[in-house]
């Protein structure tokens, strides 16, 4: 545990240490603020006019009306910018030659991979709290139900971590991180938009590309239904990341 | 302490390195010379657990390499050919980051830091970026990290490449203080260094072992004959006299001089400087017939003699 920290550590100082956090989170967060004002905005609008019926007025929902879209945006954003910040991680170390250093230490392939996943996810969580700071106001000037919110954050979360792990996996391929994030942001995005597939594939594959789509179990858990088997299906796709990661280091050292 | 043995490495076809065996003595520092690409770094990298053996054994400090890496890790300390720095940290926490994954105690940490900053003279420079400071101040913070735990066993990859002479002087000087608590093995390209630092030598051309042993026995196994060679102020008849000292064979020495030669065992050295007295020939510098490192390794490398 203490190497796994020691690498993490060490990633995270890295990328605080160099622009790249500081972009990625400026970006993100400028986009999310745009997004966010955006949607508040419009909600006020709809509001105002919903309010004079009062069969509507009952429909006034900012969980459904605000967060809910924003936390597809989000997520958009976060198919964007999260290949940035994994490119470096596997190839910069393959590139400057740093990797003798790791792999001739007593530090595990496994450790040092789960330290540099673990680095990533400190930063996503970084920046979804930053986020999560005007989202805060509404709950002093309205009543948004708060365990939906979380319910967002926990998806955007979980989603991003299967993002990081495609990345490293990608990261682990290549020692240009250009070609790795653009491989990462093939891939995610192909992931993302399997479903569009599945509805004019038979119901057969159908279901299958919805499991195995991104979208089908980040809507649920934005729409606040939170779902063992949608944690579990990020969780896999995290490990499974992580796992070929693994066996992408190893199978290249013994060849 | 380093024991190798019919070790094979290839790559897809190419075979970087071919039945290797050594060995190579506790606290003694060895040389692995041998022309471009002929398996050195290739050899250090299965050494240090960096990349696996296709065949054949390993061993270093008490450990296989191949069953106990870890073991291995923890015993060695490596300088790779490309010094693995991070060139955003400054040099101290770089040096504190690989102790903490070398296993230093957290408690030892800081004084592991600051003793391989003193003995790389490394001082003036522990605050800076690691990418602001020189090229021979990264390879010096190559050769601290390589010692940060303090490691049974030292696996060098050209130490002094890129450092200035004053510098290169300075490493050898802190490598030769090695002796003894460390085992060493380093490869170079520069002979003299061997001589100047190494107690004996592996040199591989191809993947393959040419010649192992210490200094003094590939010298003798590659060199039969002793002998001196004289530079004199009256020499013009000295070489009929010295022939007629029995077993001496006369020549013109490479640069001047005499060189005469007799065959191992013999000492015939009072026997000359007596000649040269008696006759008053003056002489101006007497040195003895060997066979230098160059003429040793391009002997080996190009004729190639097993062991």
């Amino acid at each position: 545990m203490s190497n796994i920290w020691a690498i993490a550590k060490r990633e995270i100082r890295a990328y605080f240490n160099s622009p790249i956090a500081y972009a990625v989170i400026a970006v993100f967060l400028l986009l999310v603020g745009f997004f966010f004002y955006s949607l508040i905005w419009y909600f006020n609008a709809q509001a105002m006019q919903m309010a004079q019926n009062p069969y509507y007025a009952q429909q006034v929902n900012i969980n459904q009306m605000v967060f809910s879209p924003l936390f597809h945006n989000m997520s958009i954003i976060l198919l964007l910018v999260l290949p940035l910040l994994t490119m470096r991680l596997l190839a910069e170390e393959k590139k400057i030659g740093t990797e003798e250093l790791l792999f001739t230490s007593p530090v595990s392939v496994n450790q040092i991979v789960l330290g540099k996943y673990f680095a990533s996810l400190v930063v996503l969580a970084a920046m979804l709290g930053l986020t999560a700071l005007p989202s805060l106001l509404t709950f002093v000037y309205g009543n948004p139900e708060v365990v939906p919110w979380l319910n967002g954050y926990l998806g955007l979360f979980l989603l991003g971590g299967s993002f990081i792990a495609v990345g490293i996996f990608f990261s682990s391929l290549t020692e240009n991180q250009i070609v790795a994030a653009t491989l990462t942001f093939g891939a995610l995005l192909l992931f993302w938009v399997l479903n569009w597939a599945g509805s004019s594939a038979g119901p057969k594959w159908q279901g299958i590309l919805n499991y195995v789509s991104f979208f089908q179990h980040f809507d649920d858990m934005t729409r606040g239904i939170l779902d063992t088997k949608d944690v579990v299906y990020y969780l896999s796709f995290s490990f499974f990341g992580l796992f070929l990661t693994h066996s992408v280091i190893q199978s290249r050292r013994w060849r | 302490m380093i024991e190798v043995q019919d070790l094979t490495k290839k790559y897809g076809d190419l075979t970087a390195v071919r039945n290797l065996s050594f060995k190579v003595e506790k606290g003694r520092i060895w040389g692995l010379l041998g022309p471009n690409a002929a398996g050195k770094t290739t050899t250090m990298r299965i050494l240090t657990g960096y990349l696996p053996a296709t065949e054949g054994k390993a061993n270093v400090a008490g450990y296989d390499v191949f069953e106990q890496p870890d073991a291995v890790k923890k015993a060695i300390g490596y300088l790779p050919e490309t010094v693995p720095l991070y060139p955003d940290m400054t040099v101290s926490s770089y040096l504190d980051f690989v102790a903490e994954i070398k296993q230093v105690p957290k408690g030892a940490r800081k004084a592991a830091v600051d003793r391989v900053l003193k003995s790389a003279a490394l001082d003036s420079v522990r605050g800076r970026l690691i990418k602001n400071i020189s090229r021979g101040y990264r390879q010096r913070v190559g050769i601290a990290q390589a010692m940060i735990h303090d490691p049974q066993v030292l696996i060098l990859d050209e130490p002094t490449i890129g450092l200035d002479p004053a510098q290169i002087i300075d490493i050898r000087e802190l490598i030769r203080g090695l002796r003894g608590e460390h085992t060493i093995m380093l490869s170079t390209h520069i002979l003299a260094e061997v001589t100047q630092v190494c107690d004996g030598v592996v040199i591989i051309n191809e993947g393959r072992l040419m010649a192992s042993g210490s200094l003094e026995d590939l010298t003798a196994s590659f060199h039969d004959r002793d002998g001196v060679v004289l530079k004199l102020r009256r020499g013009g008849e000295a070489a009929a006299l010295f022939r007629s000292l029995p077993g001496v064979e006369v020549s013109t020495a490479d640069g001047g001089g005499i060189r005469l030669e007799w065959s191992r065992g013999r000492d015939l050295r009072d026997q000359v400087a007596a000649l040269v007295v008696e006759k008053d020939l003056g002489l101006q510098e007497m040195r003895p017939v060997g066979l230098n490192i160059e003429d040793l390794y391009l002997k080996i490398v190009s004729g190639g003699l097993g062991q």
